[in-house]
């Protein structure tokens, strides 16, 4: 880069000003073409991108739907693959069980960032985050739900008691075949 | 269920890596020592032969006849005869056989010298049991044949040396005849045979060693009796004492006619002190008699006149006669003089000259010395050399030879009584007890080599220092306490009354202590060790203070004798004190509960239910009188088959006041129909025993809750008739009862009665279960038992907030007498062995699993998993079983060769198995001992927290370094390549 900016700086200066000059009134010199008024053109645009906004806020509140539906199908294929892995403890359906766990978390972290991109003024996008939510919630129990078939879950009196200590006793008693 | 899935991995990971616990070849002796030895020494025989290797072979108390080499004390070949197979006299025959008389003289067996081989066997009946002798005649032949002279059972056997058949035998069927002595004059045809009849005749047969006829029978009474042994001073005259052990009776029978005289003793020793006893010897013209104080030397002097030659106070010891020549012979003697033994060899006609004279220090250890034995050999210049082998107090063994001890062997360690662990000292900084560190460039040297042998690169001569390298390792001998716990003490006490440490690393002696207050004294007669207790084991103080143990030892073996109790330092061996008790000990109950000084409470109980406690400070007393009305014990008669409970009263209420000694008063007793039962094994848990947890989870996330108590109790009775040898009862005469009874309330817990089985029991209890092992005399086969027992009454804690939140009271302290309802599990196995030991593996924690340690009737050490006698097995467990890790149910236990702990060694004569925790949790240390000792390490469940030892951290740190220089490498590669990138 240097290279050639070195080379540049020792050849002559020259420069082409593309600056569009269409819409600004021109000089007075040249009059306008006849048949042309330059008022209307400037009212005809604003009716044009007024309309175009409103569809780019429906789209994005289309898009916005779609995007908060997404986990739904997300949902069907982790139910899926959870029913191939079985319900026994081995790497696949242990690693089945935390990815379906670790995705609906970090969709819930990126919430916000999802939706960025339709974020406007005029689009509630309160509707899609909560499907989202609720979708993505229901993928976390489902990955619960598999977490507990797979008997990972703290649920039963076993986990609690396996490692109480024995009881002590108050009496002690000691002896056996005299020496 | 984070930790029960966990444990769930391990079992699966474990019981999918196949269930071997073996070892490579290249592993043995890493972890694991052998020592062989023999016993103490009763007789020894110098094999005379010219070419070969100069060996002895000697027969000791423990059954074992062995063939030593004369020049290192290393056993050629060793054979150990069975517990009631009692060795009574060892002979060489013909050079070449060793001829062994054991089992009261019933048996004769002849062994090859060179080998060990069985040559042959007779078996020797006889009318009436006697002493027996075994006699080998060097020049009595019989068809060319050699002839040994046997008398054993009251009859006298001629036997042929080649192949063991009986030529001729004579019966001395005379009912009060007991014989003395047999006699074969060498260079003649003639046995005699001389003996006492009614105690106060004596008697003499003239036998004719051809073919066993009688040739005279002569008899004579003295009435003044007889008292012990007689000792033969010529091929013809005997000497013995009268009843009273005042006058000595000189009795010679020449040509078949007995003469006598009597010399009183005080006649030739002014001042005699007490009855006399004649020291057994067979130097002719001399013999030896011991008061309690004096030793005197008499010699003969034809005719029956007597002389004093010696007269000593010192402790002293003769060897038997050793021919040198035609007409000359030569004994040994050995006198204690403070730190030295003096030994002089004299000749038997010639007292006053002495053919040697040496003095050979001597560690006072050792002890006096018991048995000399004499053995000569010509010296280059043509003159005779004497060897000696002595036989000292503590049961070693030694050999000397020109005034230097050549070598010696412990053998004291082949009959240990009891063993308990210390831990090794701290290591201090600066104060370094450990030896010179490897430095850096050999650690270095060592982990390439290491890692040459990995990558396969190592050439042979490589592969052998690695192997001596890995055996030879400083680490594991060190004299400091490890991380892991590996490195301990074993503490032995010996029949001898001497205690061993024992190095685990290694298995060397750190230091034996003879112990002074087992040396026999005027107060204590004959003083035998019972038990070992670890009496301080500290903690707290662990860097200034040293762990002691207590020795409980008695002055006689009627339980009625006074105790003695010794305290001995672990790390210096050191006696610290002895105490000699007033009373008896016939029970010694360590209490769980230590003073400020971490010195644990005893409670020692006499023979008349006294209860004594030990320490006797204030502190102890404070802390006794705190738990005063929680302490119960129990005794167990198993003569009369009963069972008592006890409880403490009150101060003893003797003349003297004791503030220390408590009267005791019965709770409660079970009692054994001795018609019909019979006590023969009574186990309970280990006192260090530590459990880790009270529940059990069983499939299906099921909860059961173990029975644990430290005062359980189980007892197997046998029906009496069937409690003599395996097969001498028909079934349905003979039964097995087992009880569980709870020691504090002598509530029988679970009783179960096995028909048609005999013992002898071998039980072990660990946690909430007990195995035991007995013979099925209707299947023919040796079961195996397991009995678990589950508190029912825990059985509904069930809700998981209460546990969550910890609103329970699983570990609140309980009561016995809140009697608790409990269920037993149980179930009954097939076992191909026979045992003679049985014990658990113990861990740190009591996490990893339980392995059976049996000890077999082969003499090793066999490792069973729990999970085979688990009483929930089943022919077809569920899928919830399984994963559990049950086994499908079959008859009988396995037996996995790779799991013999003791691979291809025998511990020989093995009496007992003791398991003792290492700190790190997977690994346990076992220590197996009878004649021989086996130490080892195991892991039951693999040693899932830490790396093998045949790791290779050089491999590590080479990838790591490989790992950082690879990165360093591509790094400045992309910068490079980023730079022509950037170019283009």
């Amino acid at each position: 880069m240097e290279k050639g900016k070195g080379i540049m700086g020792s050849g002559g200066r020259w420069a082409v000003d593309f600056s569009d000059n269409s819409t600004a009134p021109p000089s007075r010199d040249i009059p306008d073409p006849p048949g042309f008024t330059r008022a209307s053109v400037d009212q005809d645009d604003s009716t044009v991108s007024r309309q175009k906004k409103d569809a780019e806020s429906n789209w994005k509140a289309q898009k916005a739907w779609e995007v908060a539906q997404a986990p739904f199908k997300n949902l069907l294929m982790m139910g899926f693959m959870m029913w191939m892995a079985g319900n026994t403890v081995h790497l696949f359906s242990i690693g089945i069980t935390f990815s379906a766990l670790w995705q609906p978390i970090s969709a819930l972290q990126g919430v916000g960032k999802v939706f960025e991109p339709y974020k406007d003024n005029k689009v509630d996008l309160l509707g899609p985050k909560l499907l989202f939510i609720a979708l993505n919630l229901g993928g976390l129990a489902l990955g619960v739900w598999k977490l507990n078939t797979l008997g990972l879950l703290p649920t039963h009196a076993s986990d609690w008691v396996s490692s109480l200590p024995p009881a002590q006793e108050v009496e002690y008693s000691g002896g056996g075949i005299p020496l | 269920m984070a930790i029960r899935s966990f444990f769930l991995f391990i079992l699966f990971f474990s019981s999918s890596l196949s269930p071997v616990f073996s070892l490579y070849e290249d592993q043995v002796g890493l972890m694991d020592w052998h020592q062989q030895y023999i016993g103490k020494v009763k007789q020894a025989v110098f094999s005379s032969q010219r070419a070969g290797r100069k060996r002895v072979v000697v027969s000791t108390e423990e059954n074992v006849i062995a063939s030593l080499d004369l020049r290192h004390g290393e056993i050629f070949w060793r054979h150990l005869l069975g517990a009631d197979d009692v060795i009574d006299g060892i002979d060489i025959g013909l050079g070449k056989y060793v001829i062994t008389l054991s089992s009261g003289g019933s048996i004769l067996r002849s062994w090859n010298l060179p080998d060990g081989q069985m040559v042959w066997e007779s078996s020797l009946q006889g009318p009436k049991h006697s002493k027996s002798f075994l006699l080998v005649p060097t020049n009595l032949k019989f068809d060319k044949d050699n002839v040994l002279v046997v008398f054993s059972n009251g009859r006298l056997h001629a036997i042929s040396c080649i192949d063991g058949e009986v030529l001729w035998k004579k019966d001395f069927e005379a009912e009060s005849f007991e014989v003395q002595q047999v006699i074969q004059p060498p260079g003649s045809d003639l046995i005699y045979v001389v003996g006492f009849a009614a105690s106060y005749q004596f008697e003499m047969y003239q036998i004719n060693a051809k073919n066993g006829e009688l040739l005279k029978h002569e008899s004579a009474s003295f009435s003044s009796g007889f008292s012990g042994e007689v000792s033969l001073v010529s091929t013809e005259t005997v000497v013995a004492l009268d009843s009273t052990g005042s006058i000595l009776l000189t009795i010679s029978f020449q040509d078949g006619k007995i003469s006598s005289q009597q010399t009183p003793i005080s006649n030739l020793v002014e001042d005699s002190l007490g009855p006399a006893v004649i020291i057994p010897s067979s130097v002719s013209g001399i013999f030896a008699i011991k008061t309690d104080a004096v030793t005197v030397f008499i010699r003969v002097i034809g005719e029956g006149k007597l002389e004093v030659v010696e007269k000593t106070t010192h402790e002293i010891a003769v060897s038997d006669a050793l021919s040198i020549s035609e007409d000359q012979q030569a004994f040994a003697l050995i006198q204690h003089a403070s730190s030295e033994i003096h030994l002089t060899v004299k000749l038997a006609h010639d007292w006053d000259g002495n053919l040697l004279k040496e003095s050979v220090k001597m560690d006072w250890q050792r002890g006096l010395v018991h048995k000399v034995f004499i053995n000569n050999y010509i010296r280059t210049d043509r003159s005779y050399g004497f060897r000696v082998l002595i036989v000292m107090e503590d049961h070693s063994l030694l050999l000397l030879q020109q005034g230097e001890i050549v070598w010696s062997r412990e053998d004291g360690l082949a009959s240990i009584i009891d063993v308990t662990t210390s831990e090794l000292p701290v290591e201090r900084n600066g104060v370094s007890v450990a030896k010179v560190e490897h430095n850096l460039f050999e650690w270095l040297k060592g982990h390439m080599l290491k890692l040459k042998g990995t990558l396969m690169l190592a050439s042979p001569e490589d592969m052998a220092a690695i192997q001596s390298m890995r055996l030879k390792s400083s680490e594991k001998s060190k004299m400091t306490r490890d991380h892991n716990g590996f490195r301990k003490l074993l503490i032995v006490l010996t029949r001898a009354g001497k205690l061993f440490a024992l190095h685990t690393g290694d298995g060397r002696i750190v230091w034996s202590h003879l112990l002074r207050s087992l040396h026999k004294s005027e107060a204590c007669q004959s003083p035998i060790g019972l038990n070992l207790y670890q009496w301080q084991v500290p903690h707290h103080h662990a860097m200034d203070e040293n762990p002691s143990v207590l020795v409980v030892s008695r002055c006689g073996p009627s339980s009625d004798t006074p105790g003695v109790l010794s305290f001995v330092d672990t790390y210096t061996g050191k006696e610290l004190s002895s105490l000699s008790l007033d009373h008896a000990v016939v029970q010694v109950i360590p209490l769980p509960y230590t003073d400020s000084t971490e010195q644990r409470l005893h409670l020692l109980i006499n023979a008349d239910k006294h209860a004594h406690l030990y320490p006797k400070t204030s502190e102890a007393l404070s802390i006794f009188k705190r738990e005063f009305l929680n302490i119960y014990w129990y005794s167990v008669e198993d003569q009369n088959g009963i069972i008592k409970g006890h409880a403490l009263k009150c101060k003893c209420t003797g003349e003297v006041a004791d503030e220390f000694c408590f009267d005791t008063r019965d709770l409660w007793s079970v009692v054994f129909p001795s018609e019909s039962e019979k006590i023969v094994a009574t186990v309970t848990r280990k006192l260090n025993e530590v459990v880790h947890t009270q529940a059990k989870v069983v499939a299906d996330q099921d909860v059961m809750y173990k029975y644990i108590s430290r005062n359980l109790l189980f007892v197997a009775t046998v029906a009496p008739k069937g409690s003599g040898e395996i097969g001498s009862v028909t079934p349905e005469e003979s039964w097995l009862v087992a009880y569980l009874i709870d020691t504090v309330t002598g509530r029988i817990l679970h009783r179960v009665t096995h028909h048609g089985s005999q013992g002898p029991v071998h039980a072990v209890f660990s946690e909430n279960w007990v195995v035991y092992h007995y013979f099925n005399l209707r299947a023919h086969r040796y079961e195996m038992s397991v009995i678990e027992i589950y508190d029912q009454s825990r059985a509904d804690n069930k809700d998981v907030w209460k546990l969550v939140l910890g609103k329970h009271n699983l570990t609140s302290p309980i009561s016995l007498f809140s009697r608790p309802e409990v269920i037993t599990k149980s179930q009954s196995y097939f076992f191909t062995h026979s045992l003679k030991a049985i014990a658990v593996t113990s861990t740190a924690k009591g996490i990893t699993s339980k392995q059976l340690l049996l000890g077999t009737i082969g003499d090793q050490v066999l490792a069973l998993d729990k999970r085979f006698l688990d009483p929930r097995r089943t022919v077809n467990p569920t899928q919830a079983e399984k994963e559990e890790g049950i086994i499908p149910l079959t008859d009988s236990l396995p037996i996995i060769p790779q799991s013999y702990v003791t691979h291809a060694l025998r511990v020989e004569g093995l009496r007992g198995i003791i398991t003792v925790p290492a700190k790190l949790e997977s690994t346990t240390l076992v220590f197996a001992h009878g004649v021989d000792l086996f130490f080892t390490q195991l892991a039951p469940s693999r040693t899932y927290d830490s790396l093998t030892e045949d790791f290779s951290y050089a491999l590590l740190l080479i990838t790591i370094v490989a790992l950082v220089a690879a990165i360093f490498v591509t790094w400045r590669l992309s910068e490079r390549k980023e730079l022509q990138e950037k170019w283009r």
